[in-house]
């Protein structure tokens, strides 16, 4: 019998197996942000073990309230910053050079094809885009990490998701991922890998990648995988170039990560895109999809572009080619948070920031900010936000708000037009 | 080890995610026992606010509910908020990989049961106390009404789990071992 991709990096980094179902994998990186992991360094420190398996192997930053909004913020970004210092974490990425995790440590080249990677952070899952096994984890699973460098997961069960046909203008990855989860529902994946894989897959930028692996919790997912190939190798070239003589041959050493043809999978779904328009969601449970025409004409109050979701630089051209020329509609809020500040910059330089500007957004500085409702454009009660992040729970942008999750077509189209609209019928 | 039982609250819904177990605005707390009084706070029960410090509440040691418990972000803010009010043993149909993993990280029980046992358990009345043999693996539900006689449910832990338990937690487990 084969072997998935997910079994292949379990296998390769196996150091103990306590019963059957359970596996102890070494860690190729544990990431960290300011607010799941403050209480794990607060734990160590008064146990006596303040100290880190390998800080080459930890990257931190924050990225969640910056900049700091009040005295707790405050404080647990400073934690975060003496933590770094004291145990000679050099990838850290404070003020001025942080931005959302998912996006930040992919364009920084740390995570590669076969890696395990772990974080404080449901949306982990991201970094599955360039054929790694990365997983969200609580604090505790990254407290070991970080003093360990191990994390135990169950034997990986995967299953497929195998995605054929061309997407239509002004329909993208966003679009794809919402009508995965609304055919798999918020429990289909859990305790799963999923391998996302078809000609479509094949032909997406990293971006989308991401995209698609980012929102593989939603489903449940452990982790969503993308198989690693000429796109990762490209996109990883400037970090990988000492270690290959070409890219053909990174292409070539990535390929033994590949599934076998025969390997086992609990389940193969396969979604055509061909007719998919654009969806949004409109309940409080991210498999609550709808095609766009559905709830076409439910007024917004705010616009959210931005997130480890939808806050890279291929996003925010969608947005603008949108918003180009364009106002928001009357009464309308709009925020903007650039996911780093690479991201920022190219969208300057490109001519967004100020398409963004000129249409009345609010530029913000690369964070999540009001995407988990911490700060940055929490809604008040019974407001409606149209938003590219990944959760509508109950509460996420502010109690008793509402949040409809699209693509960052969808919330341009919604910016100007004041309510949830077909952002096809802006775009030639 | 710690005896695990007590009072149960029952939480009718499925897919209850962690952001309604313990909003992200508490999440700039950098201690645990500053997450108590916001346990469940954004639930929605039948579409309506739950009374997050009902006497029930208040009392409660175990929580039972339905599939796919805790759900969306992996903060472990989510079981500490349920530690820092001493409910020890979560019991649902099936949970988030996550949640239950935080669960048994900090040396207390997820404890999936077969949807016929949940909907018996939800089904008796009056008050509901449980008491778990970990060593048995079965839980036994006693009603205050004194009309029923006690549920028994059989449940099983996978071992490492029930190790992790019995370290009292994955730190301690992995420090012992790795």
């Amino acid at each position: 019998m084969g072997k998935t991709i997910a079994q292949k990096i379990f296998d390769a980094h196996l150091r103990d197996q306590p019963t059957p179902e359970n596996m102890v994998l070494d860690l190729d990186v544990v990431l960290c942000h300011e607010i799941t992991t403050p209480i794990a360094i607060m734990d160590l420190m008064e146990k006596g073990m303040d100290r880190v398996f390998d800080p080459s192997k930890i990257k931190a930053v924050i990225d969640h309230v910056t900049p700091a909004k009040d005295s707790k913020t405050a404080a647990q970004g400073k934690i975060m910053r003496e933590w770094a210092k004291r145990n000679q974490i050099k990838d850290f990425f404070d003020i001025g050079e942080n931005g959302v995790c998912h996006a930040l440590f992919p364009e920084k080249g740390f995570i590669r094809p076969g890696y395990t990677v772990i974080m404080g952070d449901s949306h982990t899952c991201t970094h599955g885009a360039f054929g790694a096994f990365a997983a969200g984890v609580g604090t505790t699973d990254l407290e070991v990490g970080i003093l360990k460098g191990v994390c135990t997961f169950r034997q990986p069960v995967s299953m497929k998701v195998e995605i054929t046909g061309a997407l239509q203008t002004g329909v993208s990855a966003k679009d794809v991922i919402l009508a995965i989860i609304k055919k798999l529902t918020v429990n289909g994946a859990t305790d799963r890998v999923i391998e996302f894989v078809g000609p479509l897959v094949d032909q997406m930028n990293m971006a989308a990648r991401m995209t698609l692996c980012n929102m593989a919790v939603e489903a449940g997912a452990t982790s969503g995988l993308c198989l690693p190939d000429r796109v990762t190798a490209e996109y990883l070239w400037p970090f990988i170039k000492d270690e290959y003589v070409t890219i053909d041959a990174a292409v070539e050493d990535f390929a033994k990560w590949h599934s076998d043809s025969d390997a086992e999978y609990v389940e193969v779904v396969e979604l055509d895109v061909s007719n998919l328009v654009p969806q949004v969601t409109y309940g409080y449970k991210p498999d609550h999809v709808k095609d766009i025409a559905d709830m076409a004409g439910t007024k917004v109050d705010q616009i959210y572009i931005g997130s480890c979701t939808n806050g890279r630089i291929e996003d925010l051209r969608d947005a603008a080619a949108i918003l180009k020329d364009k106002k928001l509609a009357e009464g309308v809020r709009g925020i903007v948070t650039p996911a780093t500040p690479a991201i920022y910059s190219q969208a300057m330089e490109e001519g967004i920031i100020k398409i963004f500007m000129d249409a009345g957004f609010c530029v913000l500085n690369p964070t999540c900010g009001a995407c988990l409702g911490m700060s940055s454009g929490v809604l008040a009660e019974d407001e409606v936000c149209a938003s590219t992040t990944n959760r509508n729970f109950n509460g996420r942008m502010g109690k008793g708000g509402m949040v409809h999750l699209m693509s960052p077509h969808s919330a341009a189209a919604a910016a100007i037009t004041g309510t949830i609209s077909d952002p096809r019928q802006f775009l030639a | 080890m710690k005896t695990f039982g007590g009072p149960a609250i029952l939480l009718d819904r499925s897919d209850i995610n962690t952001d309604e177990i313990i909003p992200a605005k508490y999440l700039t707390e950098i201690t645990k026992t500053a997450l108590k009084p916001h346990l469940l706070e954004d639930l929605l029960l039948d579409g309506k606010a739950f009374d997050s410090h009902s006497p029930e509440m208040e009392a409660a040691k175990v929580v039972i509910t339905r599939a796919n418990f805790g759900c969306g972000s992996s903060r472990e803010h989510a079981v500490w908020a349920f530690e820092v009010n001493d409910i020890n043993v979560v019991i649902a149909e099936s949970f988030a990989r996550i949640f239950r993993q935080n669960m048994f990280n900090c040396g207390i029980l997820a404890m999936e049961l077969s949807k016929d046992d949940i909907d018996a358990l939800f089904a008796m009345s009056g008050d509901i106390t449980l008491a778990v043999d970990l060593d048995k693996e079965t839980v036994t539900a006693s009603s205050s009404d004194g009309t029923q006689a006690d549920l028994e449910c059989s449940f099983s832990l996978n071992s490492y789990d029930k190790n992790l338990v019995g370290a009292g937690g994955w730190l301690a487990y992995a420090d012992a071992n790795y």
